[in-house]
């Protein structure tokens, strides 16, 4: 239990000598670290780490050696990692097969293991270390802070890397002082509305009210983004940090985390940490002697997005359904259980502790003029790295896209980026030197949301994504105000229609009409936003749809009515490979004898045949 | 309706005393049931009701609001399909419709022998294993539609090899 700051900071500066010992070798031992990202947990990361301990006892190296497993590296595509301290050697793509040399080579012989560092797409240069990766070059982690580096389960490790300095320096200053910071850091809400943070915090804390509360918004519900359960699972004590500063600045005692039920890894390490947090008396009553007491509940998302949606989270924390209600009254003056509240995203807290800690002009000598510091992208889909991305905002697409993303997989043409999700929008080759920002995003018809990224090729096709994202609005609308719960069904049915080749040009109009309702009439930004997909796709992609409804052709071939696979029998080499593979055996014919023939009636048009065949016999036309 | 047996009835209403303290615990407690037992049907419901004092009408509204929350039991094997974006831009729908076509189910239903459910799944958080399917918590990463009739091969035999282990017993 520590019982005033000194202490504590006593303690931090002896386990920041600890953490540090490890990385420069001091400690005398190499330290070899795993990545626990989900992405690389499914790709055998584990396994790795029991081969790795295996070879390491088998050759008697156990006091020269330390073995962890750590949270996400961000560059998921390029997983499973082993990254070796104090030579900081980053291997990616490594399997089970590779530790023996990994061992032999670099732990026992002090020498780079070369085919398995990455190599650049442009230059095929063998790159050893993470910072001079394209990938990681650019980007500044101030959220992600921490995450990869330390053992997110030791709160010792999170102490030495940060952790606690921030609120240790909100205690010594006045709540208005810390709000005014905040203010002043021009930090805005990660979540994706962008709204200044300190003016919500001191909405807050002008409140008169016996008591108040901190909720933390990991409801994270934009399909395609995981931004926030990267930090919650890889350095929870950042977010609880974050939590307690807020709690601090406006005169509340007691916070509540909102986590998806579907993040189970980010429940049990926020509750983890939570516990140990208590047991050292880093939350609880009288924090540090300091007369603050702050504690920190965790409560868990049931699978509904609207309950992204803030008043819609307060309800459902409050046991009710998740809907939404009229805004104001704001939650900052009535929020759970009527008591002023303010309701902040995952990476929003996770900021907060690096402003205190590095001071005003650490944070804003990152960003453009109205959007400070940086955001976190989950940058997915059809670029050659995928992973979770940290940018200074001001950054362009371009080099989000082809310098970190590393360019377009299989060196397709690219077609568009989708940011901010269901609410968002599409911007095409023509913006891709638009700075990333809020306000520039949105000046350009997109958004910048709550950091999903989305690339996509010339082989997707705009009208399926903007049906693929209504339906998953129409799947989501809670049903409480009509314009949403109508329009977004109406909508979806008018998408099905033209994908399926029966749309008509009234399609348009009606397209129109109905998402200018929904988005003036409906009750919250679900409904409010839901035809943006829509809208911005019709705005940069109206020929595609003209194909879909004028000629019943999918340009991109992907709608299922609008193309289909013919076999040429010129082509066909009789070989039966397309036959055997067809999940559905809809092929017909008689190896060796006759050209094979789909029954397009059957076809569910899975491209199997097309994949399988290795005459490029099959065509989609 | 079938009967809740004695200890059972006990079970959901200690989970309701554990709670007790919490000032709206209404979907700690059925998060709780639904993990203990894996579907939260009317029975349950009526326990829970007469513990808490919540109407049961309230209580069926928010089990059927969350999709975490179910009526009925899930099958042995639970294959979520991610419709996430980035798997969706990559070929999910066709892994789903597949899984759907040789299970003769849709998405959220459970096959009569109640061995497996099909679930839509948003976004895993493995994009890089776009296309992704978690099958009782196991990822396949970049599954292929011609891959699906040997994934589901794999559990179809462990079902097989279950019952057959029960039968002897
Ligand atoms: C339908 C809908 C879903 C939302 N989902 C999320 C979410 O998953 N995470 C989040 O932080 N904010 C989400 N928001 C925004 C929240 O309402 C709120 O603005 C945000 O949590 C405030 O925190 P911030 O100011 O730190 O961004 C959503 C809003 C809407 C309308």
């Amino acid at each position: 239990m520590f019982k005033s700051c000194e202490e504590l900071q006593a303690k931090i500066d002896q386990y920041t000598k600890e953490l540090e010992s490890k990385f420069n070798g001091r400690d005398g031992k190499r330290y070899i670290m795993l990545c626990g990202g989900t992405g690389c947990i499914a790709a055998n990361s584990l396994g790795i780490k029991e081969k790795f301990e295996e070879c390491i006892r088998r050759e008697g190296l156990e006091d020269q050696c330390e073995i962890r497993v750590v949270g996400c590296f961000g560059m998921c595509s390029q997983g499973p990692f082993v990254r070796i301290f104090p030579e900081d050697t980053l291997y990616c793509l490594v399997s089970e097969d590779d530790i023996e040399e990994i061992v032999e080579r670099d732990i026992k012989g002090n020498a780079v293991v070369t085919r398995l560092l990455y190599e650049d797409p442009v230059t095929h240069e063998r790159v050893a270390k993470m910072q001079d990766i394209c990938f990681y070059r650019k980007q500044r982690r101030i959220a992600l802070h921490g995450c990869g580096i330390i053992d997110p389960d030791r709160i010792e490790e999170a102490l030495g890397c940060g952790g606690y300095r921030g609120l240790i320096k909100a205690l010594s200053m006045s709540q208005q002082d810390v709000i005014k910071l905040i203010l002043d850091s021009g930090l805005r809400g990660r979540g994706g509305g962008g709204f200044p943070t300190g003016r919500k915090w001191q909405f807050a804390y002008d409140q008169e009210s016996d008591a108040k509360y901190v909720v933390c918004n990991g409801d994270e519900g934009d399909p395609g983004a995981f931004m926030d359960r990267s930090v919650l699972e890889d350095n929870p004590l950042a977010v609880v940090e974050g939590m307690a500063i807020a709690g601090y600045a406006i005169g509340a005692k007691e916070g509540y985390f909102y986590i998806r039920a579907e993040y189970p890894r980010a429940v049990a390490r926020v509750r983890a940490i939570i516990r140990q947090a208590e047991s050292l008396g880093l939350l609880g009553d009288n924090i540090l002697g300091t007369g603050f007491s702050f504690r920190a509940h965790v409560r868990l998302g049931a699978g509904a997005f609207v309950c992204g949606e803030e008043t819609a989270l307060l309800n459902s924390i409050m046991g009710q359904r998740g809907m939404p209600r009229p805004r104001p009254p704001f939650p900052a003056v009535k929020g759970l259980w009527d008591k002023p509240t303010i309701v902040n995203n995952v990476e929003t807290l996770a900021t907060v502790p690096y402003i205190l800690r590095e001071g005003l002009e650490a944070f804003t000598q990152y960003g453009t003029e109205k959007s400070k510091g940086t955001k976190v992208f989950a940058l997915g889909g059809k670029v050659r790295n995928v992973g979770l991305v940290e940018i200074p905002m001001g950054v362009t697409l371009r080099e989000l896209i082809y310098e970190i993303g590393g360019g377009i997989q299989n060196d397709r043409k690219f077609k568009a980026i989708q940011t901010g999700g269901p609410s968002g929008g599409c911007l095409t080759a023509e913006f891709l030197d638009e700075a990333i920002d809020f306000d520039n995003m949105v000046a350009h018809g997109s958004m910048m949301g709550s950091g999903g990224a989305i690339v996509m090729d010339e082989d997707n096709c705009m009208v399926d994504v903007a049906r693929f994202y209504m339906n998953f609005i129409r799947d989501e609308s809670c049903g409480k105000c009509t314009p949403c719960r109508i329009g977004t069904k109406r909508m979806l049915e008018i998408l099905d229609r033209i994908t399926e080749g029966r749309g008509t040009m009234q399609d348009f109009d009606d397209l129109e009409d109905i998402s200018s309702a929904c988005k003036t009439n409906s009750l919250c930004a679900l409904g409010q936003t839901a035809a943006n997909p829509v809208l911005s796709t019709i705005a940069h992609f109206k020929q595609e749809y003209l194909a879909h409804i004028k000629d019943k052709k999918c340009p991109a071939k992907v709608c299922r009515n609008l193309f289909s696979y013919t076999i040429i029998a010129e082509k066909c080499k009789k070989c039966g490979l397309c036959f055997r593979n067809c999940p559905v055996e809809c092929i017909s014919g008689e190896p060796g004898k006759t050209p094979f023939v789909i029954d397009m009636d059957k076809c569910i048009k899975c491209g199997t045949c097309m994949s399988s065949c290795r005459f490029d016999a099959i065509v989609k036309e | 309706m079938a009967q809740l047996s004695k200890t059972a009835v006990e079970k959901i209403e200690g989970i309701c005393d554990r709670h007790a303290a919490e000032p709206t615990p209404l979907i700690v407690i059925l998060s709780d049931i639904q993990k203990e037992y894996g579907y939260i049907p009317l029975e349950v419901q009526e326990v829970v009701s007469r513990k808490t004092g919540i109407s049961v009408a309230e209580i069926y509204g928010v089990v059927t609001f969350y999709s975490f929350f179910t009526l009925e039991p899930s099958g042995k094997y639970v294959i979520g399909c991610c419709l996430g974006t980035a798997c969706y831009v990559k070929g999910s729908q066709k892994i789903i419709d597949q899984f759907s076509e040789i299970l003769g189910i849709k998405p959220g239903e459970t096959t009569q022998d109640g061995l497996f459910t099909l679930d839509a799944l948003r976004c895993i958080g493995a994009c890089a294993a776009a296309p992704a399917v978690s099958i009782n918590g196991k990822i396949y990463a970049r599954v292929k539609p011609s891959e699906v009739p040997n994934i589901l091969a794999e559990y179809w035999k462990m079902g097989e090899n279950a019952k057959e282990g029960t039968a002897h017993v």
